[in-house]
Order: C-alpha cells, then structure tokens, then sequence
C-alpha cells in the first residue's frame, strides 16, 4: 500500500518537471523584461543591470533554468521582483484563501448536485428529471465568471446582502465573504455532479443487486442510497475528482472577479509583472495539488471499492 | 377466449387445503400502452403449502417474467401486470398497497436468481448482505444476528462460516454466490422460495450441489419452492408439480412423474425428446423444428401451432382451454382435448380430433 503511494508519487515527478519546464520557456519567451516592469521606464540602466544581477537574471538562460530547478528542489522560488517578499511566503499567504474557496466550493455542489441528480434518476423522464436536466444545461452553459459578475451585481451591488470584494476577517466575516465567489463556482459544479450521479445511478439502478435488495423487502430510500449511491459512488469518485480540479482552476477567474485574495489573483498579478519567481512557485503549487489530488482520488478508490482493496 | 365448447372444464388441483400460492389468469404487459406486448397471458397455477413446484419453458416462455410479477418485482414502465390475481394466504398481493408488499419480500417469500455473479451487491460484505435481510424484517440483538449469520451460512454449506462474514461478493466463486444468495433468501424462513434459474450460470458438479442444497432447505425449513428452469431434469430433481410455459401461456400442468410419463402436450413432448440420453441410438439429437414466436406476435390460436407436428385446422383459429387429461394433469392442445374424449366416450382414439 505504502509502496503503491510512492510509486504513485514518483510518477508524478516527469509531470511536475514537464510543467516546470513549460512555465520557465513560456515566461521567457513572452515579451517584457522584469526589470523595467519592477523599476519602471525611468530606471537608469545600472539600476537595470544592478537589479539583474541581484535577481540572478544576468546569466545565461539555461543557468538560469538549472538555478530555477535546484531552487524548486529545495523549496527555495527565489524573492518577489517587486517587493522582495519571498515567493514562499506569498504562496503562504495566498493558498489558505484558494484552497478555502476550493473546498467551499465543492461542498456546496456535492450538497447540491448529489441530492438533484438522484431526485432526477429515481424520477426519470418525469417533472423533476427535466427540471434537473435544464438547470444542468444553463450550468454548463454560464461561464462561471460571467456568473460571479452577475451575482456581484444583483447580490453585492444592488441589494447589499454581501460584501463587495476582500475575503474577510475572523470567521465568520470570511463565511460572509466567501458565500458568493464559492456559490458561483459551486452552481457549476452542481450541474456537472448532478448530472453524473443520475447517469451512474441510472445504471446501478439497472443492475442485479438492485433486484435482489428489493426482493429482500428494502424499502426505496434503502435500496437507492444504501445500494444503489453507494455503488454510483465508483464512477462518481472520478468525476469528483476533476470536479475538484476543475473547481481549482476556475477559483482563478473567479477570485479575480470577487477581488479576493489567493494563488490565481497571485499569479495573474504576477504575470502582468513578470514576476518570474512569484509565477513559476505559484505554478509548481498548483500542479503539486493537482498531483495529490489525483492521489488523494485513488485512496478513495481504495475506500469505495472493496475490489481493489484486495488487489 | 371463447368458451370451449367440449369436455370437462377445468378443475383446479387444489386439495381441501387453501394453497399457499395461487396465481389466476396473470398478464403482464411490456412496451407503450397503446401498442402493448404481451408478454405473460393468462398464466394461473397453484404452489400447495410445502409443495414445489417448477415452470419450465424456453427463454422468451414468460416464466421469469411470471415469477418477478409474484414478486412484484416487474420493472414498471416498461411492464405493468394487466390482469389476474396473486393469491398469497388468501390476500391478493396485486391489490395490497405498494408500502406493503416489502413487509411481504424476504419475510413470506424470498426469490433467488439466475445471476450470482451479478446479484449480490459488490460493494457489501456477505455478512451485511445477509444481516440486513434479517434486519429488515426480524428485531434481534447484534450479537443474535451475527449468530444467525452464521448458522445460515452453515446451513448452506459455506466453510469457515465466522471467518468469511465480512468478505466481499467478488473473493467466492459462482457456487459459493449462490449458496450466499440461498443463505440470504431463506434467512427469515419464508414460506415460498421463489428460484429463477438458480443453477442456469452455474457448472454442472456445482449445479448438483446446489439443487441438493435446495432439497435441504426444503427438508430443514418446510420452505415451498417454485423454480424457474429451462431444464426438466432440474425440475425433475426438486419439483412435485410442473407447469410448462410456451408463448407467455401455460400449455400443460401436470405432476413430475406424468409430465415424463404420459406428455400431453405437443410442446411437452418435444421438450422431452430434446433431452439427450446416454443409451440413446440416435446421432442427432431432437429438435422442435422453428422458434418460438416473438412476444406478443400470436394473436389468435395456439401459439405452437406453427412448430406443431399434431396440428389440425382448429389450433390456428382459436386458443384451446386447459383440458383435464386426467386428475392431476391438464393441457391446453385441441388435439390432446379430443383424444381425451374420444376415449372417455369409448372412441378408438386417434379417429377424430
């Protein structure tokens, strides 16, 4: 088992260089010199060649990519162009925020998806199935930021029911901040996870099992949720997961949308500075939880499916 | 139907006792209503209380269907059952509120079926799977339960019966499924064991010994059994009486020793000559010439007519009735029904028909 997760691990590291490499050709290749956009078009040229060298910017690109990779290694992105904040402590700061937004997220859709697209299985073809059915479409349908826009305006702006950016201080502040930017992106999710677990509880509901738990004399409820969500649970444990990954990449648009802080807001900002540093540590944390999320879904594999236990 | 004319009208078999199960003129309806097929029609036998008995016929007969509408397991839509009774002690089990009948299932009858591979939840300990059909109809302690499990899968043979309460459905073979399944059917002693195909999927040592296993239960627990086969020498194994099926209709109804002594049906008759025999001299073995009609496609006369070698002018124009050929043996065939009278009336058999 252990040894499972290692193996696991260690495939995950071609990935994670890969990215690496991406993101270091990628910044170089976009037009723009860090220095100029940190000190601005007066800076004096030995002011330029000063803050290079400080950066470690004046050697050669692959040195500058070997630095980069040893850096990674040990945990070490080097310090914010701008401020000189190190890049560690910025991600400290800002991942909290991302990952609060993340979870809220998905809880809200797990909560609300789950309970929509069993009402739709067990009711198929009827009202409540169509009825799903069209809130799914017009879910899939609304970019989640052009959605943030239109809750900011109706929700924040005109009736004042929540406030307007920022994510808030003690927690209670912070759940009245982060109700709006995590039911926007949870709205989404609602959509795709309800119509996935009608599709797998659909075909459980099909199956042998299903018969035999009625033939005992379970009463429905029984019979859908103690055996037949329970065994939708296997394919829905994937969608979950890129459900969860997807909710990570949209919290990006999002928190710019809602003025919040957190890892997207750090990275767009940066990338408009080209803040190498800030940009490449932002990117390597967010392909590191991608990668544990990945792993975190095959531990629940294990958990839902006895079958693989065994193996 | 019309009215048949002729002969002795079809008695019921029943004896003085009431019949545990009885089962009067049940249709079942598959597809839209406005252009249903009929997939069950008409069916009615009867299950004594201790009795067994079994439904043969050929995939597409309507015996599977028969036994899940008992059940009121149909899936509906698309099926509905149109019309007939479900005697069960007396209480007609198609008029008895839908909340009610789960108190029925598992405790009164318990139904196992073809597929053991398929019908035990994957993701469910066997332990769990049992305990909760004893759950759902019995109060009993953890500890009681537990006890009960493992008396129960003793009693179907599993061993080490302690050891294997919290495996999973995937870590038994097809056998061992199906004794699980026989364990969690008659947990809760029921009166009627209901059988779909329970060794169909199953190899032939492990078929024997889980016929043998239903004989035990049989003896054990004084449960009724009806059993669904395609196989007469399974029927013949385990059932008293047998109805055979064909088209969604019965066309015979007899006890064992008749059915293979004396068929009077058409059907029945090549059923039997389709059973290979060791001492047999034939290379090529029997075989009813065509295939049965689709479902709902018969809409007038017998619905063998077509692959029938006994077939006269009658059995295309209408239905024949279930004719008694004897006291305990009833066929529907116009042919069987006019030899019988002949030779009540005293007529060489065979003249007319």
């Amino acid at each position: 088992m252990t040894r499972y997760m290692l193996l696991r691990l260690a495939d995950a590291i071609p990935t994670i260089w890969l990215v690496l490499t991406l993101v270091f050709i990628a910044m170089r290749i976009l037009p723009g010199d860090p220095a100029i956009a940190a000190l601005g078009d007066a800076a004096l040229p030995e002011q330029l060649a000063d803050f290079r060298a400080k950066m470690g910017l004046d050697v050669p690109l692959w040195q500058q990519y070997f630095n980069f990779l040893y850096g990674t290694l040990s945990l070490d992105f080097g310090k914010s162009y701008m401020n000189g904040t190190p890049v560690l402590s910025l991600i400290a700061r800002n991942l909290p925020y991302t990952i609060e937004l993340t979870i809220a997220a998905m809880i809200i859709g797990v909560v609300v998806g789950i309970p929509l697209g069993v009402m739709a299985a067990v009711n198929r073809d009827k009202l409540p199935d169509t009825g799903v059915r069209i809130f799914s479409l017009v879910g899939y349908a609304i970019p989640d930021f052009y959605l943030g826009a239109l809750f900011l305006i109706v929700f924040a702006l005109n009736l004042g029911w929540f406030p307007i950016n920022g994510a808030g201080d003690g927690f209670l502040d912070r759940v009245h901040h982060i109700i709006l930017p995590a039911v926007t992106l949870a709205l989404v999710k609602a959509a795709f996870i309800g119509r996935l677990t009608r599709t797998s509880l659909l075909e459980v509901l099909g199956r042998d099992y299903i018969r035999t738990a009625r033939a005992k004399g379970a009463r429905e409820p029984r019979v859908i949720y103690r055996h037949g969500l329970r065994n939708a649970l296997l394919p829905l444990t994937t969608g979950l997961g890129l459900s969860l990954l997807a909710t990570l990449s949209g919290s990006v648009a999002i928190e710019l949308v809602f003025n919040r802080p957190g890892i997207g807001r750090m990275l767009i900002q940066s990338m408009t500075e080209r803040d190498y540093g800030v940009i490449q540590g932002g990117v390597v944390v967010l392909a590191l939880l991608v990668v544990l999320i990945n792993l975190l879904m095959d531990l629940v594999y294990i958990v839902v499916d006895p079958r693989i236990r065994v193996k | 139907m019309t009215e048949a004319p002729v002969l002795v009208h079809a008695q019921p078999t029943a004896a003085a006792i009431r019949p545990l199960l009885k089962v009067e003129k049940l249709s079942v309806e598959f597809g839209p209503k406005a252009s249903p097929i009929r997939v069950v029609n008409g069916v009615s036998f009867e299950v004594d209380a201790g009795g067994s008995v079994g439904i043969v016929g050929e995939s597409g007969s309507g015996k599977s269907i028969t036994s899940l509408a008992v059940m009121g397991l149909i899936p509906s839509p698309p099926g509905r059952i149109v019309e007939g009774r479900v005697e069960f002690e007396g209480t007609n089990l198609l008029e008895l509120q839908k909340s009610r009948l789960p108190d029925i299932r598992g405790r009164d009858i318990a139904m196992i079926f073809q597929e053991p591979m398929s019908s035990l939840n994957p993701v469910m300990t066997i332990g769990d799977q049992i305990g909760e059909a004893i759950k759902l109809h019995e109060k009993m302690s953890r500890e009681q339960r537990r006890e009960r499990i493992v008396e129960l899968l003793k009693l179907v043979g599993i061993p080490n019966p302690e050891g294997r309460l919290g495996a999973y459905p995937h870590q038994f073979s097809g056998g061992m499924r199906q004794r699980v399944m026989i364990a969690m059917a008659v947990a809760c002693n029921p009166k009627l064991l209901i059988a779909d195909e329970p060794t169909t999927a199953l190899d032939v040592t492990i078929q024997a010994q889980v016929l043998e296993l239903m004989h035990k239960v049989r003896r054990t627990l004084n449960t009724s059994i009806l059993l669904i086969s395609h196989d007469l020498g399974v029927i013949a194994d385990v059932c008293e009486r047998v109805v055979v099926m064909y088209a969604g209709r019965v066309v015979e109804e007899a006890d064992v020793k008749s059915i293979f002594r004396t068929p009077s049906h058409p059907y029945t008759r090549g059923l039997l000559q389709s059973i290979p025999r060791l001492n047999d001299e034939r290379t090529r073995l029997y075989q009813i010439p065509g295939s049965v009609p689709l479902a709902g496609t018969v809409k007038k006369g017998c619905p063998f007519v077509a692959r029938c070698p006994d077939r006269i002018g009658r059995c295309a124009e209408e239905m024949p009735p279930m004719f008694a050929v004897s006291k305990s043996q009833r066929a529907a065939c116009w042919v069987t029904a006019g030899a019988a009278a002949a030779a009540s009336l005293g007529i060489n058999e065979g003249a007319t028909a």
